[in-house]
C-alpha cells in the first residue's frame, strides 16, 4: 500500500464537504474525493475503490456502506469499520465527534491517524457550530415572542414599551421563570382569549 | 432494590414497541429501572453505539449479533441477544409499475401465498430486479434470499439486493432506483400512503414464525450486570405480554405515534398492530393474523436454532463454513440468560432451547417447564425444515 492514501468523504452539504476536504489537505498529502449524492452510494464507492471512507454518523445512508463488508469477491476490496480493535481510543473519539470511518482491512493505524485526527477536529467544530446555531435561533425566537408580548401589554394596559418590558421582567422574577417563558404564556393566553 | 438507569438505543419502528411500552407503561419502573431511550439514525450507528458503550442495550436486527459472531460487519465487541423483541412484522412491496405488470399477468395480490406471489414476481419482474432492504444483515435480506432462491431466482445473478435506509425507501421506489423492497412497518404502509408502491406479501408468508428484532447487549456487560440484565428482560417480557392483549392496541398505537417516538398518525401504526394492512393506494385491505408478534407462541424466546438458521444463510452468502458458523451463532442467542430472568415470574418456558425450524404445520403443544405451552405454525413456504444438528 505505497503511494498516496485515497480518502472518500461522503457529505451532502457542499460547505461542510469543502471544510472537511480542506482540513484533510492541511493534514497530509491524500487523494481526496467528496461524494454528495447518496443514491447508489455502495456502487459509487466501489468504483472509486478508496482506502478510507469518512461519513457523518448521523447520516442514514451510512448503512449502505455496510454492504461493502459483505462484498469480498476477488476483485472487491474488503472494507471494514476501522475499529480493528487495534485503537479503541481513536475509534471512540471519532464516534463521539460524530464521524464514522471505513477503511481497508489491515491498514496500519499510523497511516490512518492523521486522516482521523483532522476529521475528528472538523466534526467537533461542526458540533460546536450546530450548538451555536441552535442558541442563536432560540435567542431570535425569544426576541420575537417578547416583542409580541410587549405589544399585547401596551395595548391592553395603555403603557409604554419600557413599562411593558419592566412588567414582564418583574413577573418573571417573581415566578422564577425566564422572561421569554412568561412572554410565551402571555401570547398563548391572549391567542385563546381573542 | 437499587434504582438503575439504562441507556437504550432503538430505531423508530413499530417493533421497537416492547422497549417503548416498557418505559411508558411502567413495566421498567416496576423493576426499578429507568430507560433512557434514544433513537439512532441508522443500524450501523446503533450497533457502534452499543459496541462502544454509548448505550447498554439496543433494539437490533436479529442477524446483527449473528453476523458479529461470524466476523462479518465490523463489530469490535461480542454482542449477544438475550430475548427476541418481535417475530414477523415485515412486508414486501413493489413499485406501482411492477404492480401493474403483476396484475397484467393475472396475479391476484391475495397477500398470503408466497409461492404464487414469488412466481409472478419472477415472471413479471425486470432482470436484474433491484430490491431494497434496510441493512445487509437483516431478516429482510435473509427472507428475500431464501424465498427467491427457492423459486429458482438466486440473488447475485438476477436479483440485486441493495441497502436503502427505510426513510428513503419510498423515494428510491418513486425515482426508479429500486423495483421492490422488503422493510419493517411503518415503512411499507408509508410507501402505500405516498402513492408510490403496493404491498405484495407479508414476510410471514415466507417463514410463518421468523425472529425479527432482538434485545442486544455487549457480552461483557451482561456478565458484569446480571441483576440489572434480568430486570430488563422481565420488564420487556411484561411489555410484550401487554402488547399482545387486544385491548392494548389503541393505546399502544397512540403511545408509539408520539413525536418523540415514531411521530406518525396512530392509524398507520394500528395497521400493523391489528394486522389489517392497506396494500395499495386505492385502499385495498388484507387481514394478516399475527402480522407482528410480541409475546404469543413464545415469541420472545431466543431459540438457538433461529440463530442457527440465520447463520447458515449468512455463511452461504459470505462463503463461510456452514457447520462452524451455525455452531458459533448458537452461542449468541442466550436462552440461559432469558431463562434465569423469567423463571421466577411464572413464565412458561420451553423445555428445549433449540428446535426444528419449520416443522410445525399447525399449533402444537410442546414440553415446557409448567406444561401448558403451545407453539404456533412456523413453516417455511416451501415446506423445508431446518435442523441445526444435521447440516447438509
Amino acid at each position: 500500500m505505497a503511494g498516496k492514501l485515497s480518502v472518500v468523504v461522503v457529505e451532502p452539504d457542499p460547505d461542510r464537504a469543502r471544510m472537511i476536504v480542506d482540513s484533510l489537505r492541511d493534514a497530509g498529502d491524500f487523494d481526496i474525493h467528496a461524494i454528495g449524492q447518496t443514491t447508489g452510494l455502495g456502487r459509487r464507492i466501489k468504483a472509486l475503490n478508496p482506502d478510507v471512507v469518512l461519513i457523518d454518523i448521523a447520516d442514514p445512508s451510512r448503512d449502505m456502506l455496510e454492504e461493502l463488508a459483505l462484498a469480498s469477491g476477488p476483485l472487491d476490496r474488503p472494507v471494514a469499520m476501522f475499529v480493528d480493535k487495534s485503537d479503541d481510543g481513536l475509534t471512540k473519539a471519532a464516534i463521539e465527534a460524530g464521524v464514522s470511518a471505513y477503511v481497508v482491512a489491515g491498514m496500519q493505524a499510523g497511516r490512518l491517524k492523521p486522516v482521523l485526527d483532522a476529521a475528528i477536529a472538523r466534526f467537533h467544530m461542526f458540533q460546536r457550530m450546530r450548538t451555536e446555531l441552535e442558541a442563536a435561533k432560540r435567542a431570535l425566537e425569544d426576541r420575537k415572542v417578547i416583542d409580541r408580548a410587549k405589544g399585547i401589554l401596551m395595548k391592553a394596559r395603555g403603557i409604554t414599551e419600557d413599562e411593558a418590558y419592566a412588567l414582564l421582567r418583574k413577573t418573571a422574577m417573581d415566578q422564577g421563570q425566564r422572561v421569554a417563558d412568561v412572554a410565551r404564556s402571555l401570547v398563548t393566553t391572549a391567542g385563546l382569549l381573542s | 432494590m437499587k434504582h438503575n438507569l439504562m441507556r437504550i438505543g432503538y430505531i423508530p419502528l413499530v417493533d421497537a414497541a416492547p422497549l417503548i411500552v416498557a418505559r411508558e407503561m411502567g413495566f421498567a419502573g416496576e423493576e426499578a429501572l429507568s430507560l433512557d431511550l434514544t433513537p439512532a439514525p441508522s443500524w450501523s450507528a446503533l450497533r457502534d453505539r452499543l459496541v462502544f458503550g454509548q448505550v447498554e442495550a439496543a433494539h437490533m436486527l436479529a442477524p446483527v449479533p449473528v453476523a458479529g459472531a461470524l466476523g462479518l460487519g465490523g463489530a469490535a465487541a461480542e454482542l449477544v441477544a438475550v430475548s427476541n423483541l418481535s417475530v414477523n412484522g415485515t412486508v414486501i412491496g413493489v413499485s406501482r409499475a411492477l404492480a401493474d405488470r403483476l396484475r397484467d399477468i393475472g396475479h391476484d395480490f391475495a397477500f398470503n401465498d408466497a409461492r404464487a406471489a414469488g412466481q409472478a414476481l419472477v415472471q413479471a419482474g425486470p432482470r436484474p430486479m433491484r430490491i431494497g432492504v434496510p441493512f445487509p444483515f437483516s431478516m429482510h435480506a435473509e427472507l428475500l434470499t431464501y424465498w427467491l432462491g427457492a423459486l429458482g431466482l438466486p440473488p447475485t445473478q438476477n436479483v440485486e439486493i441493495c441497502t436503502v435506509p427505510p426513510p428513503l425507501m419510498a423515494r428510491a421506489l418513486a425515482e426508479d432506483d429500486i423495483d421492490a423492497f422488503c422493510v419493517g412497518e411503518p415503512w411499507g404502509s408509508s410507501a402505500v400512503e405516498q402513492g408510490v408502491g403496493e404491498l405484495l406479501l407479508p414476510g410471514k408468508a415466507i417463514w410463518a414464525f421468523a425472529p425479527e428484532k432482538v434485545l442486544a447487549l455487549r457480552a461483557d456487560w451482561t456478565q458484569a450486570n446480571p441483576d440489572t440484565l434480568a430486570r430488563l428482560i422481565r420488564a420487556v417480557w411484561r411489555a410484550g405480554r401487554w402488547l399482545a392483549e387486544p385491548s392494548s392496541r389503541t393505546l399502544a398505537s397512540e403511545i408509539l405515534a408520539q413525536p418523540q417516538y415514531l411521530d406518525l398518525p396512530a392509524e398507520i401504526i394500528d395497521r400493523s398492530l391489528s394486522g389489517r394492512l392497506t396494500i395499495s393506494p386505492r385502499g385495498d385491505q388484507r387481514d394478516v393474523p399475527g402480522f407482528v408478534e410480541f409475546f404469543d407462541g413464545a415469541a420472545t424466546f431466543p431459540w438457538r436454532s433461529q440463530a442457527g438458521w440465520i447463520a447458515r444463510q449468512l455463511a452461504a452468502r459470505a462463503g463461510l463454513d456452514p457447520v462452524a458458523s451455525v455452531a458459533a451463532a448458537q452461542q449468541v442467542f442466550r436462552t440461559d440468560l432469558y431463562r434465569n430472568a423469567l423463571r421466577d415470574l411464572g413464565a412458561d418456558l420451553p423445555g428445549a432451547s433449540s428446535k426444528l425450524e419449520g416443522a410445525l404445520v399447525a399449533e402444537t403443544a410442546v414440553a415446557s417447564e409448567s406444561g401448558g405451552l403451545f407453539l404456533p405454525r412456523d413453516g417455511f413456504f416451501d415446506g423445508r425444515v431446518f435442523d441445526p444438528s444435521t447440516l447438509d
